[in-house]
């Protein structure tokens, strides 16, 4: 019936032998990254881990498991994230003189794509989500979020948007069109191969997985606050995580439309972002930003409540200004949803709309100041502890300053004439990405990770990787202010002008320095496992903390708290301790928990196979792969005993055995 | 109930809560928000429309296009299945299993008399040459218009398979949940064809 040729595109669209790169580099990559996998699975094989992990893990609804996954994700994106800086830093340190360097500009614009790609979606997200999913039930005295399942589901369809896009660097190519992907650019017309493709379906597939986590941890914050617990009385990381939330459901809807139409551009020849038959790319531009400029809030607010947490418990302090940190974070919130045209000043929308953007911009950034002057304010008189948390928030305070200060200048559409598309608003969004988030993202984990693992994270380490990151990353971005001053444009692989070459030198110096920052990172990891008895923390509370996290054992039980919490005060823990809080110890009731599922696994398996279907133009695949989407669900919802109650004698065994170890700590 | 004054009224002597915490269900509120960044793709659409609408790139306008009157009894199915729904509800609320099945079996009807005038529609528009790839005002009709049939495709199948748990489990409280969150959806894609109606059809062919 079918000749060879269309046989084979049946049955597997335009996928073929040339899908698999030749490039050196490439290859290379590929043959490390299989053998690590096979090394991987065959240590799991080797010591039967697999079921433990599919029992305990994979399959888990614990908010505090599905926390931690998140967070693995987001550093196993980070080391590939900064595999791609380093590669364009050095790329454009040698790139002179009329030598190409090593990468040539088809890869170069892939990697300079996935870069962004990868560390917004892949290593922030994942990281803030983590970072929220873990810290916020503790915070408001809650077993879990409100929908375990649905909580699981998400982690794995934001893991399945990792995997087709790491897919994308072996199998075919990614997008070559910069992080947002514009049109026409990113049309059919001039990507028509499966980048773009690649780059849609592993946003659209972990956008599911974004929007529903975040209406997860809004009703959680809403619905699940322990008596007593109004909202002038939560922690400032929920509250931060509560906005964060809130522009997540507010705007991840706005991306996932976007790209919807501009996919429907590729596949079906709609023209809403095409240049003729009426189309219009403006349009994708401001839908694209309208997500855009309110997802660098949703990474930087979690920052935000994170550092207001270290700053009061390291300072041993309330943080100053409580209610004025609320409104600021509420305020930036909302400043964040009308600021987005300010991306794109020099489209042409004329002086008065970029007048009213330039100036809803710079009013963001008295909020920010009123919560920086809050956090200084907490330091004075403070009894500071120079922790590695600390450090780290330090340091954010003043490199984000720095970062706020070029936004400002950039903010003046004048300047932004100049300064628009230049290595000066690179170096400016690293700045604050960096400066603010990471930074933020790093003292979390410090402070947070005794509360998950049990024992405190190495000091020298801990401190080696803040002074490498802190340094290089001035060494890093500094250059890159120069540069962009000098009119040196981002996304260019080769430059003729010799005498700009010593800029990316010392910027690739900064890159080497981050990236033993990074090794520090991992150090620190592996020396405080190895190192774990001595670093053991037995109290529950390690830092003297303020908040309901700690006052649950480290780690806490599966069921957060045998009792809930009853809350007077803002900072609870440091109330409770202060007024003779005695931990209960007898009269234990049995609990009721969700019970873990395979469905999201299941679920987030198949929508790759869907993506990668609708990629290569697999269409049988595609039906089968969606059609099995739309039964495992139904199928899930016909399961109606999804819950069991931890017996009374396995809680007061765990609480027995708290007992005995706080008890010996006297 | 004790619950209920501890959180107006802690005490300030104490710390925990001796009996079980029963925090009121979130069901409703995370189906709220759904529904809400469900609006936020409607509103993309809508906005999307508002800006490429009068773009026909030398083809069809609206009024060259649009039969008002089978649109008009495209939204009378809509708005009637609305109403059974309803009707339905009221019956889940006096817990008649028998009643509810039959109201919600009128609604998946009228639900599919929509979906099958708009396809017959669309359909015919494709045949005049009028598709989605003739103008930027065709493609955001047919994909403003398309999302609202695909919610309304996606809101039968899941009626169809609350019916088979309602009758297999009967009003179950799990159940009534269930059917309450599909009342909201159906509710709420009636209200987006209101809009729909409005700013596409009305608007289209009259403005």
């Amino acid at each position: 019936m079918f000749d060879d040729t269309n046989l084979t595109q049946l049955i597997f669209g335009r996928l073929s032998w040339e899908a698999i790169p030749h490039d050196p580099i490439i290859i290379s990559t590929f043959v490390a990254v299989v053998i690590g996998g096979l090394a991987i699975v065959a240590l799991i094989t080797k010591y039967k881990l697999w079921g433990y992990l599919w029992n305990e893990w994979f399959t888990t609804v614990d908010h505090k498991k599905i926390g931690i996954m998140y967070i693995i994700l987001a550093i196993v994106m980070l080391l590939r994230g900064f595999a791609d800086a380093i590669m364009m830093r050095i790329q454009q340190a040698i790139a002179f003189n009329g030598n190409e360097g090593y990468l040539n500009a088809h890869h170069y614009d892939q990697i300079f794509t996935a870069h962004g790609v990868i560390m917004i979606f892949f290593v922030a997200m994942p990281f803030v989500t983590g970072f929220m999913n873990y810290v916020v039930p503790l915070q408001i005295g809650a077993r879990d979020v409100s929908f375990p399942f649905l909580n699981n589901f998400s982690f794995w369809m934001t893991t399945a948007g990792a995997i087709i896009i790491m897919i994308s660097l072996f199998v075919g190519e990614f997008a070559r069109t910069g992080w947002l992907a514009y049109p026409p650019l990113s049309g059919a017309d001039y990507s028509p191969g499966v980048g773009v493709d690649y780059y849609i379906w592993g946003l659209q597939v972990a956008g599911v997985g974004t929007t529903l986590s975040g209406i997860n941890l809004i009703a959680t914050i809403v619905k699940m606050r322990a008596p007593g617990m109004t909202f002038m009385k939560m922690p400032v990381f929920t509250w931060t995580s509560l906005c964060t939330n809130i522009l997540i459901v507010a705007t991840f809807p706005i991306l996932t439309a976007t790209l919807a139409l501009l996919s429907l551009d590729r596949y079906v020849g709609t023209n809403f972002f095409t240049n003729d038959l009426g189309g219009n790319p403006m349009m994708y531009v401001n839908l694209i930003w309208i997500w855009g400029h309110p997802e660098v809030y949703i990474l930087i607010l979690p920052a935000f409540g994170i550092f207001s947490e270290v700053v009061a418990t390291f300072c041993g302090k309330r943080l100053f200004g409580y209610a004025s940190m609320v409104y600021a974070t509420c305020v930036i919130m909302i400043l964040s949803y009308l600021v987005w045209l300010h991306h794109f000043f020099t489209m042409g929308s004329g002086a008065s709309v970029n007048a009213f953007f330039g100036i809803t911009t710079m009013i963001i950034s008295i909020p920010t100041g009123a919560k920086m002057f809050n956090w200084l304010f907490t330091m004075y008189r403070g009894r500071i502890r120079y922790e590695v948390p600390m450090l780290w928030t330090v340091g954010f305070m003043v490199t984000f300053v720095i970062g706020g200060m070029t936004g400002v200048m950039l903010a003046i559409p004048p300047a932004d004439f100049v300064l628009h598309n230049s290595l000066f608003l690179v170096a400016h969004f690293h700045n604050v990405i960096i400066g603010g988030v990471l930074f933020g993202l790093m003292a979390g984990l410090v402070y947070w990770w005794p509360k998950a693992f049990g024992y405190k994270l190495d000091d020298f380490w801990g401190k080696m990787t803040f002074w490498f990151w802190q340094i290089g990353f001035f060494f890093a971005f500094m250059p890159l202010y120069v540069l962009g001053l000098m009119g040196v444009t981002r996304r260019v692989s080769q430059f003729e002008d010799p005498s700009l070459q010593i800029w990316f030198i010392i910027a690739a110096f900064g890159a080497v320095l981050i990236a033993l920052g990074i090794a520090s990172f991992i150090i620190q990891l592996v020396v405080s496992y190895l190192r774990r008895d001595q670093l053991r923390e037995t109290s529950g509370d390690p830092w003297n903390g303020r908040t309901l996290e700690w006052s649950t054992s480290s780690p806490p039980p599966d069921y957060n708290f045998a009792f809930t919490p009853v809350v007077h005060d803002h900072d609870s823990w440091y109330d409770m301790k202060n007024r003779g809080y005695e931990r209960p110890l007898a009269g234990f009731k049995r609990i009721h928990m969700p019970k873990n599922t395979g469905t999201g696994v299941i679920l987030s398996g198949l929508s790759i196979a869907l993506a990668f279907a609708l990629i290569w133009y697999i269409w049988w695949l595609a039906a089968v792969s969606f059609i099995a989407i739309i039964a495992v669900s139904i199928g899930h919802t016909f399961n109606y005993k999804r819950d069991f109650y931890i017996p009374v004698e396995t809680v007061t065994a765990t609480e027995d055995a708290r007992s005995r170890l706080l008890a010996e700590r006297i | 109930m004790t619950d209920k004054t501890h959180a107006e009224t802690p005490d300030a002597a104490q710390f925990y809560l001796t009996e079980d915490h029963h925090p009121e269900g979130s069901t409703m509120l995370g189906f709220w928000l759904y529904l809400m960044s469900d609006c936020l793709i409607f509103a993309v659409l809508f906005a999307t429309h508002a800006v490429l609408g009068r773009n026909y790139a030398a083809g069809p306008s609206p009024a060259d296009l649009f039969d008002l009157g089978l649109v008009a009894i495209n939204t009378a199915m809509l708005l009637l299945s609305s109403i059974t729904y309803g009707f339905a509800m009221l019956q889940m609320e006096r817990n008649a299993k028998a009643e509810t099945l039959f109201w919600l079996g009128v609604t998946g009807v009228f639900g599919l008399l929509f979906l099958g005038l708009e396809l017959y529609e669309f359909y015919h528009l494709i045949q005049e040459g009028a598709g989605p790839t003739r103008s930027a005002f065709l493609s955001s009709f047919f994909v403003l218009v398309g999302t609202h049939g695909l919610h309304v495709t996606f809101g039968i199948i899941w009626l169809v398979t609350l019916m088979v748990q309602v009758k297999m489990h009967g009003l179950i409280s799990e159940n009534r949940r269930r059917l309450m969150c599909l009342s909201m959806f159906w509710h709420f894609l009636d209200v987006v064809w209101i809009g729909v109606f409005s700013v596409v059809y009305l608007m289209g062919v009259v403005g």
